[in-house]
């Protein structure tokens, strides 16, 4: 095996123990939790008036069996890793018996049309104005560093809250939230496809704002650091066209960003948790937090382990790739230093 | 290579710890009113959360002032929030818990990737490797996730208790970077004597490497300050803010919950999200300036 195959493996394992690492923390805290949660939920639900007598015994009962909360912890452990194998998340406490994997499924879906676009557009167009400011330097610099400074410095709650109050209440320029029109159903129909675009780009417009604050500002500090590196002058020194140079410097400034934009699609899910719920946008966000209020734990577990696998897997892709693309880290491994 | 240190402080080259402080903050004073703007906006902040209901005389944060949502007034200055009281006070009891758990949070942040930071850069082999593996661990497993697992398996939490689970998830950035700043000053020349000299490991690390990295370690310190502000701000919204505490993030959370926003309710939602914002506004504007007195190589021709 060569040093470099080794080194792949090496980051495979890592990966799988950080993976090992977290099932097992997405299990026992929630366990954690003083005393019984059935007994919470079915206590809330009597409470409610819904159900009472035997039903509920039934109810108690069945929720005791599903997650074998009779049973020693380490055999909960193993039914829950069996569950999991075949993409069983369990059912929701709330809404019951709807299935976690259906909730997660409905929701997800809309998280990523939201996330995924606004990531992309917040990276690019944040790295071209970042590269640009450092490079062109003058009036375009003095615009674009500040206000990406400023926007990136408000917690990006705050910035999502002053949007939708500004657009969608002040100005009326938008709904104030949803997914789509209270009186609409989903279908594939025009009309609700340009229903769901008239929701959309608010939420869309806050989270790329967010991102081009940021990417700007590590773009234009990376790409300084890089003009100023020594590589540059020697090559100057040699007379090598600046065309060359930018080149040479683009390249090098990218690689962090790479990560960056890797390491954002990972964490979509988490991403746009809090925005969501501003804009009570219908994804991942809003799932968990109604999850929280109505203490359904299987929704909030099947919905932290989805977020910790976005991350872990892109954290992996991004040690693989840099494996590829980074020749320090391929000379180091093949012991070429 | 190993000494040409990393280390982002004008400090540590020189033999006088004390005269560089001195040297750095005349510079401060002269050439970064940066500096002196956050520093003042942190005070004054802090100010208003700690004698403001004195000096306003608004004391209780909980009394019932009016009703859901009404505007501001001579009586209510700020108005009032939805379950009736008064936004203004609320205000004041929010920037403190905030501060609270940030402050908190951070100083544990803060000891924890100190201690695993060093002793993994001053030993080196076994200990570093499988501390640095520990804390790369840590790393990719999203704290925010770990946050809520953990608040949701607390019944009742404190304010205490909010900013020690925040402290426990955000340590591992700085003892990454504490860790690289110690393997490159324990091969300094003033090591080395104090080795010969027969002091021990945990002298060694508290006497001639912590001074020279001080600087370093406060920037370290405003950052996770700030992040932990942020993260419990972000778990209130969610739900999962201190119990029986104001918190400007569980201002928030009520606000968004009773439809402040969409029934233009202003007064129950800016007022937080601008503290917020100031806050953390103020904080990474200390943190650059401080950098750039720090740092001589970042200061502007």
């Amino acid at each position: 095996m060569s040093k470099f195959q080794r080194y792949l493996v090496n980051k495979l394992l890592w990966f799988i123990l950080a993976f090992c690492i977290a099932l097992v923390l997405n299990f026992l805290l929630p366990r954690l939790i003083p005393g019984n949660p059935v007994d919470t939920i079915v206590a809330q639900m009597s409470a409610g008036g819904g159900v009472s007598g035997p039903a509920l015994e039934r109810l108690y009962n069945s929720y005791i069996a599903e997650f074998g909360l009779d049973q020693p912890l380490w055999k909960q452990f193993l039914i829950y890793l069996g569950n999991l194998a075949q993409g069983d998340l369990g059912t929701s406490f709330a809404r019951s018996p709807a299935r976690v994997q259906r909730l997660i499924s409905e929701a997800l879906p809309w998280t990523i049309a939201l996330m995924l676009p606004a990531i992309l557009v917040g990276w690019i167009v944040g790295n071209t104005l970042g590269a640009l400011a450092a490079y062109k330097g003058g009036w375009l610099d003095r615009i674009v560093f500040p206000s990406s400074l400023f926007v990136s410095s408000i917690p990006y709650y705050c910035l999502a809250i002053i949007l939708l109050y500004l657009f969608a209440v002040e100005w009326n320029l938008a709904p104030t939230g949803g997914g789509y029109g209270y009186d609409k159903a989903p279908s594939l129909t025009m009309s609700f496809f340009a229903d769901v675009l008239r929701h959309y780009w608010l939420p869309f417009l806050a989270q790329a704002t967010i991102f081009i604050g940021g990417q700007a500002v590590g773009m234009r500090a990376m790409s300084i650091y890089e003009l100023d590196a020594d590589y540059v002058r020697f090559a100057r020194g040699l007379g090598v066209s600046d065309n060359r140079i930018t080149a040479y410097i683009f390249r090098n400034a990218m690689l962090p960003q790479v990560t960056g934009l890797a390491l954002s699609i990972g964490g979509l899910v988490s991403g746009g948790l809090i925005s969501e719920i501003v804009f009570s946008y219908p994804g991942i966000g809003t799932l968990l937090f109604t999850s929280i209020r109505t203490s359904d734990y299987p929704v909030i577990q099947g919905i932290t382990l989805v977020v910790m696998v976005g991350v872990l897997t892109a954290n992996f892709i991004v040690d693989i790739a840099y494996g590829f693309i980074d020749p320090r880290i391929r000379a180091k491994a093949s012991g070429e230093s | 290579m190993a000494t040409i240190a990393p280390v982002s402080s004008a400090v540590s080259v020189r033999p006088g710890f004390l005269e560089g402080v001195r040297r750095s903050l005349a510079i401060a004073t002269k050439r970064n009113r940066r500096f002196w703007f956050s520093l003042s906006l942190l005070s004054l902040l802090l100010a208003f959360s700690l004698f403001g209901p004195y000096v306003f005389d608004k004391t209780d944060p909980r009394r019932l002032v009016g009703g859901l949502y009404d505007a501001p007034s001579a009586e209510a200055w700020l108005g009032t929030d939805n379950f009736g009281r008064d936004v203004f006070t609320q205000l004041m009891f929010g920037t403190r818990t905030s501060l609270t758990i940030g402050l908190i949070a951070g100083l544990i942040a803060i000891l924890i990737g100190v201690v695993i930071g060093t002793t993994a850069g001053y030993h080196g082999g076994r200990i570093e490797e499988s501390l640095m593996a520990f804390t790369n661990i840590v790393i990719t497993i999203p704290s925010i996730v770990i946050l809520i697992l953990l608040s949701i398996a607390l019944t009742t939490r404190s304010v205490p208790t909010m900013g020690l689970i925040i402290g426990v998830t955000s340590w591992p950035w700085t003892a990454r970077a504490v860790r690289a700043q110690t393997s490159s000053l324990r091969t300094r020349e003033h090591v080395d004597i104090a080795r010969i000299s027969g002091a021990g490991a945990a002298s060694l690390i508290l006497r001639e490497i912590l001074p020279y990295m001080l600087s370093y370690i406060v920037m370290a310190f405003v950052l996770q300050l700030s992040s932990g502000i942020l993260q419990e701000a972000a778990l209130a919204m969610l739900g999962l803010g201190p119990s029986n505490a104001i918190s400007l993030g569980i201002m928030l959370h009520w606000a968004l919950l009773w439809e402040s926003v969409r029934t233009g309710a202003w007064w129950a939602f800016i007022p937080p999200t601008a503290l917020l914002t100031l806050i953390a506004f103020s904080l990474l504007l200390l943190q650059s300036s401080a950098d750039e007195i720090f740092n001589p190589r970042l200061r502007r021709k």
